[in-house]
């Protein structure tokens, strides 16, 4: 490890930089593999809290997943949650500390799998929260199983033979049945593959944190992913796989672009 | 003297969470103990001290709700009985790894399964061995009176910020549904920020300022040795549990020749077997372990030189027997009764297995 720092440090030169890192971001080497999206979605939250100026009032929630280790890169207070519950810990967060930014970042095992109860109560609560949902159709942490949102056909350590829906169910949209609740206010899917990409999913999360500040109910940003490492293929083929295959599946775009119901849509009549 | 009630030991808990400023409830209903959260949703607290209530949609949601909370610095608690505090398992060992305080009350029924909504005592290796993975120890306090009850919450949160770890109150359906007169506290403040940031200032997770590094409320480590290290703190805390904080009652054991020890409602029922007993000119004492972790082993260990015999009288398969039996080491008898499947026994057939399992025997 200490050989490799070394390199990306000599990397780092003023001739080198094209973009410059956010002051939010921390020093250390991300685990990340090559061609993976967490780390620009990592960044893109870490811009956006420093260009809203509110560190000081933004507390992070990681999940259990290759996001684990979340709270290492972006300068932020952080909350490491029990697999698939960060929702609940935001909302305990939340609750007690509603004047405070409170944001989840969950995978789509996380998320969809084992936390599909949390996910969908803290939405249908709306609660004042940001998630972030980074779908990179599967368990990237754990060496590359099945996730909820694996692709029919697609390979993976327990579908070796791909997934078969007799066996395995059918890819879980859970954004669409998201964008159903009541509680959602915005609820919206992106993608980091290329520079116009992450320009969109930066809006999309700047736009999200607004939603908090202004309590208009649960902001929910999916970013479609890579998993270089998991799916066996390179960087460039693994966003040529995402665009071919995971965009079909998983449109881009917002699915819903408003605040929560009115409560009077839903009450009792007598 | 402070405003005195005739309350049930559900609703105290209710009361004295308000009334102690603590900041926080996340529950879910479950029998014996729904009047926890129905008493607070009552009470609406979020206009009077400012306490947030909330119900969530499991135990799962409530326990991480209580860890993320708890990440502020703040004072918070659930409730649940046995099916709801096995849910909860994952959550209060990443608490206590993590090193958060907080209160959650089991207000236990019959096991196992769903077993029954009848009181019951069989969550004591649960909430004392372990209960979720991993080496960590609660606090475990063990109310035998509705007073009990509103005591354990205001001394729970003392205990839970002593020490930074989870304290669990662990009744049993008596208690949490009988009524008795109680002496209530008076109206304290949640604490300010102030006040938080004095005290949990240096962990909690509250938006990292300019003037401190930022912190981490977690219970990874991928370092074995910072791991290792970590657990040796945990376990240098719950020594230090163990000197500091232990809590029992003695009933009538300066001249016993027999001790009964019994905890919760068990020791209630166990109270009047004493008076029995002695009436009938049978020396007969009463050892109430107030904390049942950290175990009140030493005062057991005084008295297995003086007496003949205990006798362990709990609402389960004999669970702190085995503890009295460690503590005892051999040198004396060590007896059990119990019943089970939420059957709770009268003191006069208490009195009988003491005659049968010690004294004749
Ligand atoms: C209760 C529990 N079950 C299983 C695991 C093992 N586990 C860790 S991460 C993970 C899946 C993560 O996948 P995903 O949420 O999609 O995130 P990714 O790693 O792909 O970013 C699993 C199953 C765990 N840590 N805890």
């Amino acid at each position: 490890m200490p050989e490799l720092a070394q390199k990306i440090r000599d990397i780092i030169k003023p001739e080198n930089i094209v973009y410059a890192k956010s002051p939010l971001m921390n020093d250390d080497v991300m685990h990340y593999c090559p061609g993976c999206s967490h780390g620009v979605v990592h960044r893109l939250i870490g811009e956006v809290i420093e260009e809203m100026g509110i560190q000081d009032q933004t507390i992070g929630v990681s999940p259990v997943g290759c996001a684990v280790f979340a709270y290492k890169y972006i300068d932020i207070d952080w909350h490491e949650a029990a697999h698939g519950r960060a929702p609940a810990v935001a909302t305990g967060i939340k609750r007690v500390m509603p004047e405070k930014y409170v944001f989840s970042y969950q995978g789509d095992g996380d998320l969809a799998a084992i936390g599909t109860a949390e996910t969908f109560h803290a939405v249908n609560r709306g609660e004042n929260i940001v998630m972030i949902f980074i779908n990179n159709a599967i368990y990237g942490m754990t060496g590359g199983q099945m996730a909820p949102t694996t692709l029919v056909g697609q390979v993976t350590s327990t579908t070796p033979y791909g997934r078969n829906v007799d066996l395995n169910g059918y890819p879980l949209r859970i954004t669409e049945l998201l964008a159903q609740l009541p509680g959602a206010a915005y609820v919206t899917r992106q993608s980091v593959q290329n520079a116009a990409a992450v320009r969109k999913t930066k809006k999309a999360i700047r736009k999200a944190f607004e939603i908090q500040a202004m309590k208009k109910g649960t902001a929910f940003v999916e970013v479609v992913s890579t998993c270089s490492s998991g799916w066996k293929l390179s960087p460039v083929d693994s966003n040529k796989w995402m665009e071919e295959n995971m965009f079909p599946q998983y449109p881009l775009g917002d699915l819903k672009d408003g605040t929560r119901a009115d409560a009077n849509d839903y009450s009792i009549k007598g | 003297m402070g405003e005195l009630r005739l309350m049930k030991g559900n609703e105290v808990i209710a009361e004295a969470a308000i009334r102690c400023g603590c900041d926080a409830y996340f529950g879910y209903p479950i029998t014996p103990q729904s009047e926890v959260m129905e008493t607070l949703m009552a009470l609406r607290p979020w206009e009077g001290s400012g306490m947030v209530v909330l119900q969530a949609e499991s135990e799962i949601a409530s326990i991480h709700m209580v860890y993320g909370a708890a990440g502020s610095g703040k004072r918070v608690m659930t409730s649940s009985s046995s099916p709801g505090i096995s849910l909860m398992a994952e959550g209060i060992s990443y608490m206590a790894g993590a090193e958060l305080p907080c209160v959650i009350v089991n207000v236990q029924r019959g096991g196992p399964g769903l077993g029954t909504i009848q009181p019951s005592q069989a969550d004591y290796n649960q909430a004392t061995k372990g209960g979720g993975h991993g080496d960590y120890s609660l606090l475990v306090l063990a109310p035998a009176s509705v007073q009990e009850m509103h005591d354990f919450v205001v001394l729970g949160f003392e205990l839970a910020f002593k020490y930074r770890n989870p304290v669990m109150i662990l009744a049993d359906g008596v208690v949490g549904q009988m009524m008795e007169k109680v002496e209530l506290i008076d109206q304290r403040p949640r604490w300010t920020n102030e006040q938080i940031a004095e005290i949990s200032g240096s962990w909690a997770a509250t938006g990292k300022t300019a003037n401190r590094k930022k912190h981490i409320i977690t219970s990874l480590e991928m370092d074995s040795s910072i791991m290792e290290a970590n657990n040796l703190r945990l376990q240098a805390k719950y020594a230090q549990m163990s000197k500091e904080d232990v809590r029992y009652e003695t009933i009538e054991c300066e001249d016993a020749e027999y001790i009964i020890v019994a905890f919760g409602s068990a020791a209630r029922i166990c109270q009047k077997t004493v008076q029995i007993a002695r009436s009938k000119g049978v020396k007969v004492g009463l050892i109430r372990p107030i904390t049942l972790l950290p175990f009140p082993e030493k005062i057991i260990a005084e008295y297995a030189t003086k007496v003949k015999g205990f006798l362990c009288v709990e609402f389960n398969a004999g669970q702190m027997v085995n503890d009295i039996r460690l503590a005892v080491n051999g040198k004396t008898k060590v007896e059990y009764f119990g019943r089970m499947g939420g059957i709770v026994p009268n003191p006069n057939e208490v009195e009988a297995a003491l005659e049968q399992k010690l004294i004749g025997g």
